[in-house]
């Protein structure tokens, strides 16, 4: 539905755009802020990001929180394409709805009762928790979102493509690792980037499942934060903000410009046929 | 999200059952025994111990020390939930919230949407985009963004003030009000997401037909649009209101020692209080009230998922 | 012909082959058998179960009962990375990620071919669909004729003992369509190989095969060579589905070895055929008759031609190659029989036209006897 753009629709564009970026945007100034009073403007400088350099608690829980999701990221992909395929591929079968029920239901679920449910998991297992503790956790409500992501992939993928492969004499496992894996890739990769930044900003539930030297970097935020805004943080959250914006709008570009490049050589394909 | 797209019974060999078996165990594992654990806990009692609660099970005491276990559990508790007015309270006033901020991110999302689904083909991609990019960053982030323009001497005073607006700071953080901001702008999104994709396969040639068989404008608005894109307000909606009712951080940053939530609840007593089958009990309750909407909305996208074929 | 010699060998042959999709019946008890270097035609409507039939084949299904043996093989078991055969798919199932010869070489590469002979059967298969230019191509920048040229030569890649081809030609515009046909028998022609095709349209069934089988319902209702299905139907349901024809409701009158007479249940005109039938005197049967084989001429009817009826003009369609003539014979307006003429002519000197008195006729042994 296209119509010539009207005052009111450009408003509301306008306006909701600037409510959802606006905040972010005051935050990337203030973290050039040279004052530290974080709300008056003392003149451009980036020592708060030099500071940070010298903060061995923040990097720390910089890498304890890259290593997390790193790995959960991975794990989870795998585990979440395994279920997205379960979903898209296996049919009916024994367990199936509760099956389905346990991909959908971590999406809504809050957060603290995930966190909580699990720590007491760990608890009665008694696993000493830490490192590994949290990456679990994270693993197992991140490869819920990568299914979902993976599984829209896997609807629209014709199945005959796989059948044709296994006609020409290729095995099931095989085709999946020739056939379905590398068409189903993008979903795939998405997937994996969306389990890295859930677990790089997830703050309950790693709150509820780390111990003794696990520090993340939202639950050293969230402590900071606690006590006041200070221009460090707003640097962190700059860094953070950044390094998140630039990898999904690179990978959006690349997306774009390979979709551009198909629309091109199909049209040059078409009418080949005359 | 929903449930779709059944495939037949196929043929499963060894790997099938392989392929099913590993996510499947380790949801089992990792999500559905906690569940039961923190059933079991809830029932328990609290102890100055590790772990803080009696009974604990230990499997290697044999079977009597297991019924003695058992029969140590009670609903305790529960009671204690519906004696304490914190809890309850806090139960009413988190749906109370959450319903309040649901309507709001609608009031705010729907010409945001409309809008969107409104704008010339070649720019929607690019808004679509500025939608779906606030998801990707930390979600405490943009909280804490809030905690700098709200407070008395932040950005916002600071321009009403200077504007001659107003005389004196508005006391809007630690406020219920900063709490609805917060909601708002978080899950504002997840509402503009679905609405918007419903209001894009809109038929504009609908509108027409309603203007060419004689209605005005506003009203073919109420009479058109509304009800076709009422799927994608219904699964907004509940994917605003259904994590917002358990929600942490925001009522923790944004609101005040008065905002009761209960999430918030739920946290002060696990690391505040330590008592462990207390916030048990809390996050079954919490679950039970939770189910309802979750289930209605599985439906929801259920049939939605059936309607498209 | 194999088919007529009862003791040839089979090289395709289903036996007693049943498929259930839950309470759904796709294929019921059905028996056929295939020949060497035969062009075989699965033909029928969509849910009748010729593709599911066709899915069995190359293992893509199992049979709920019943065996299927290719080339003496029982194929029971048999998963289909390792059947003989080979399939080209309706949707053509291109590897979107891999370039045209990457596509045509998968299936021998699967084989552990050694490099050397790949490379030289591609070249061979790109040659034979003329497809050299496109070997580095990916499947989306070619045009729908070339994916198809690319599926047909992926699946002759590896000289499968049988090609299966599923609704082939049914992404291609009619003009390619018809093209392609002919480039298919050539090609089967040429390979000596056995193509089984399936597909629902009847003219793409009656020009490339050999023999078609006519499916209705998971069954086999007809299985012949094209001119036998079209000239002698085995039943109604294969008369109406092949082709345009009229169907008359008659009683038998009067039969002998080499005559049956009939009267037509509505309207009463006499008709007579040299055709013995088993139906016996004072039973109802349907007389089958293709609209090109009955005449048309103006004027009333006369005396001493067999089968003659009187009608009224009641709807021409000109379709430019053929005209048909719907005559109105009975009082009822839906009581009619077509007659398609070719126009040979440009011009016609006074051409047929509405609520025109004609006469209708045509020859014993033009229209055949079908029982239910």
């Amino acid at each position: 539905m296209t119509r010539g753009p009207t005052w009111f629709n450009v408003t509301s564009l306008v306006v909701g755009f600037s409510f959802l970026y606006l905040p972010i945007v005051l935050l990337v100034i203030y973290s050039f802020n040279d004052s530290r009073l974080v709300t008056v403007w003392g003149g451009f400088s980036t020592r708060w990001y030099a500071s940070l350099l010298e903060n061995d608690q923040l990097l720390d829980a910089a890498w304890v929180t890259l290593r997390v999701a790193f790995t959960s990221a991975c794990i989870a992909t795998v585990l979440g394409t395994l279920a997205a395929l379960v979903l898209v591929r296996s049919g009916r079968f024994v367990g199936r709805s509760l099956f389905s029920g346990m991909i959908f239901a971590p999406l809504v679920m809050p957060e603290v009762i995930l966190g909580l449910s699990l720590l007491l998991l760990f608890v009665s297992m008694d696993q000493a928790r830490g490192f590994w503790t949290v990456m679990l956790a994270h693993t197992t409500f991140a490869m819920c979102y990568v299914a979902v992501v993976v599984q829209s992939r896997l609807v629209g993928f014709d199945k005959s493509m796989e059948e044709a492969a296994e006609d020409l004499g290729c095995p099931p496992v095989k085709t999946f690792f020739l056939i379905t894996l590398p068409i189903i890739l993008p979903g795939v990769i998405a997937g994996w980037m969306l389990a890295f930044t859930l677990s790089l900003d997830d703050l309950v539930i790693a709150s509820f499942t780390t111990g003794p030297g696990a520090t993340t970097l939202p639950m050293k935020i969230y402590s900071q934060v606690r006590l006041g805004v200070t221009p460090e943080i707003n640097a962190v959250c700059t860094l953070l903000v950044g390094v998140v914006t630039i990898g999904v709008i690179a990978a959006s570009i690349v997306t774009k410009r390979q979709q551009v490049q198909r629309e091109r050589d199909e049209r040059a394909a078409f009418g080949a046929d005359g | 999200m929903a449930e779709e797209h059944v495939a037949p019974p196929v043929r499963r060999g060894l790997g099938g059952w392989l392929l099913i078996a590993m996510p499947y165990i380790w949801l089992l594992i990792f999500f559905l025994a906690p569940f039961l654990i923190v059933f079991k806990i809830s029932l328990s009692q609290v102890a100055i111990a590790i772990p803080p609660y009696v009974p604990t099970f230990d499997l290697s005491e044999g079977w009597q020390a297991f019924a003695d276990g058992l029969s140590e559990l009670s609903l305790e508790n529960y009671v204690w939930l519906t004696e304490d007015a914190l809890y309850w309270r806090s139960y009413l006033s988190s749906v109370t919230i959450a319903a309040v901020s649901t309507f709001l991110t609608l009031l705010i999302g729907y010409p945001i949407a409309y809008a969107m689904a409104r704008a010339p083909q070649a720019l929607r991609p690019t808004l679509l985009m500025l939608v779906i990019l606030p998801f990707w960053t930390s979600f405490l982030i943009r909280v804490y963004a809030w905690i700098g323009i709200l407070k008395n001497e932040g950005l916002l005073n600071q321009l009403l003030l200077s504007l001659g607006l107003i005389d004196e700071p508005l006391v809007i953080l630690n406020t219920n009000i900063a709490v609805y901001i917060g909601i708002v702008y978080s899950y504002l999104p997840f509402l503009v997401l679905p609405l918007y994709a419903s209001l894009e396969r809109l038929d504009g040639s609908l509108l027409e037909a309603a203007e060419d068989l004689g209605c005005p404008p506003w009203k073919a608005f109420w009479k058109i649009t509304v009800p076709l894109s009422l799927p994608g307000i219904i699964a907004g909606c509940f994917l605003v209101f259904i994590p917002a009712v358990g929600e942490f951080v925001i009522p923790d940053l944004l609101g005040g020692s008065n905002t009761l939530m209960i999430g918030k609840t739920l946290w002060v007593e696990f690391f505040n209080n330590r008592d462990w089958p207390v916030s048990s009990a809390v996050a079954v309750i919490l679950l039970l009230i939770l189910v309802i909407p979750i289930v209605l909305f599985q439906n929801q996208q259920q049939k939605m998922s059936e309607k498209e074929g | 012909m194999p088919w007529e010699n009862p003791d040839h060998p089979p090289f395709i042959e289903f036996r007693n082959v049943t498929k259930k999709f839950g309470d759904f019946t796709a294929v019921k008890n059905l028996s056929l058998k295939i020949y060497e270097k035969e062009f075989f035609a699965l033909l029928g409507g969509s849910g009748c179960g010729k593709t599911t039939l066709m899915r069995m084949l190359a293992g893509f299904e199992t049979p709920t009962s019943g065996q299927i043996f290719l080339d003496g093989q029982d194929l029971a078991g048999i998963p289909p990375y390792r059947r003989p055969s080979n399939m080209m798919f309706q949707s053509y199932a291109l590897f979107p990620h891999m370039s045209v010869e990457k596509n045509i070489a998968f299936g021998l590469k699967q084989d552990k071919m050694p490099t050397s002979e790949v490379e030289a059967r591609v070249a061979e298969m790109l040659q034979l669909t003329k497809l050299e230019q496109f070997a580095k191509r990916k499947p989306h920048q070619l045009s729908g004729g070339q994916r198809q040229r690319v599926a047909l030569a992926r699946s002759l890649a590896k000289r499968p003992k049988v090609l299966l081809l599923d609704e082939p030609l049914g992404a291609l515009d009619r003009k390619l369509r018809e093209e392609t046909q002919f480039e298919l028998m050539n090609l089967q022609e040429e390979l000596k190989m056995t193509f089984l095709i399936v597909t629902h349209d009847q003219e793409e069934a009656m020009t490339v095969a050999d023999r078609i089988a006519v499916m209705d319902k998971g069954e086999l209702v007809q299985v012949a060579t094209p001119a036998e299905i079209y000239e002698a139907p085995n039943c109604k349901f294969v008369a109406d589905f092949i082709g345009d024809v009229n169907l008359i409701e008659a009683k038998v009158t009067e039969k002998t070895d080499a005559l049956t007479r009939m009267t037509s249940v509505v309207d009463g005109f006499a008709l007579e055929c040299d055709q013995a039938t088993d139906a016996s005197v004072g039973e109802t049967v349907w007389y089958a008759i293709r609209p090109e084989k009955v005449r048309i001429a103006e004027g009333n009817v006369e005396p001493g031609v067999v089968n003659h009826i009187g009608g009224v003009v009641w709807d021409i369609a000109y379709l430019g190659d053929v005209s048909i003539i719907h005559a109105k014979v009975g009082e009822d307006d839906h009581d009619t029989l077509r007659s398609t003429f070719a126009n040979v002519s440009r011009i016609v000197e006074k051409p047929i036209t509405w609520d025109d008195n004609v006469v209708l006729t045509f020859d014993r042994d033009a229209g055949v006897i079908l029982r239910g």
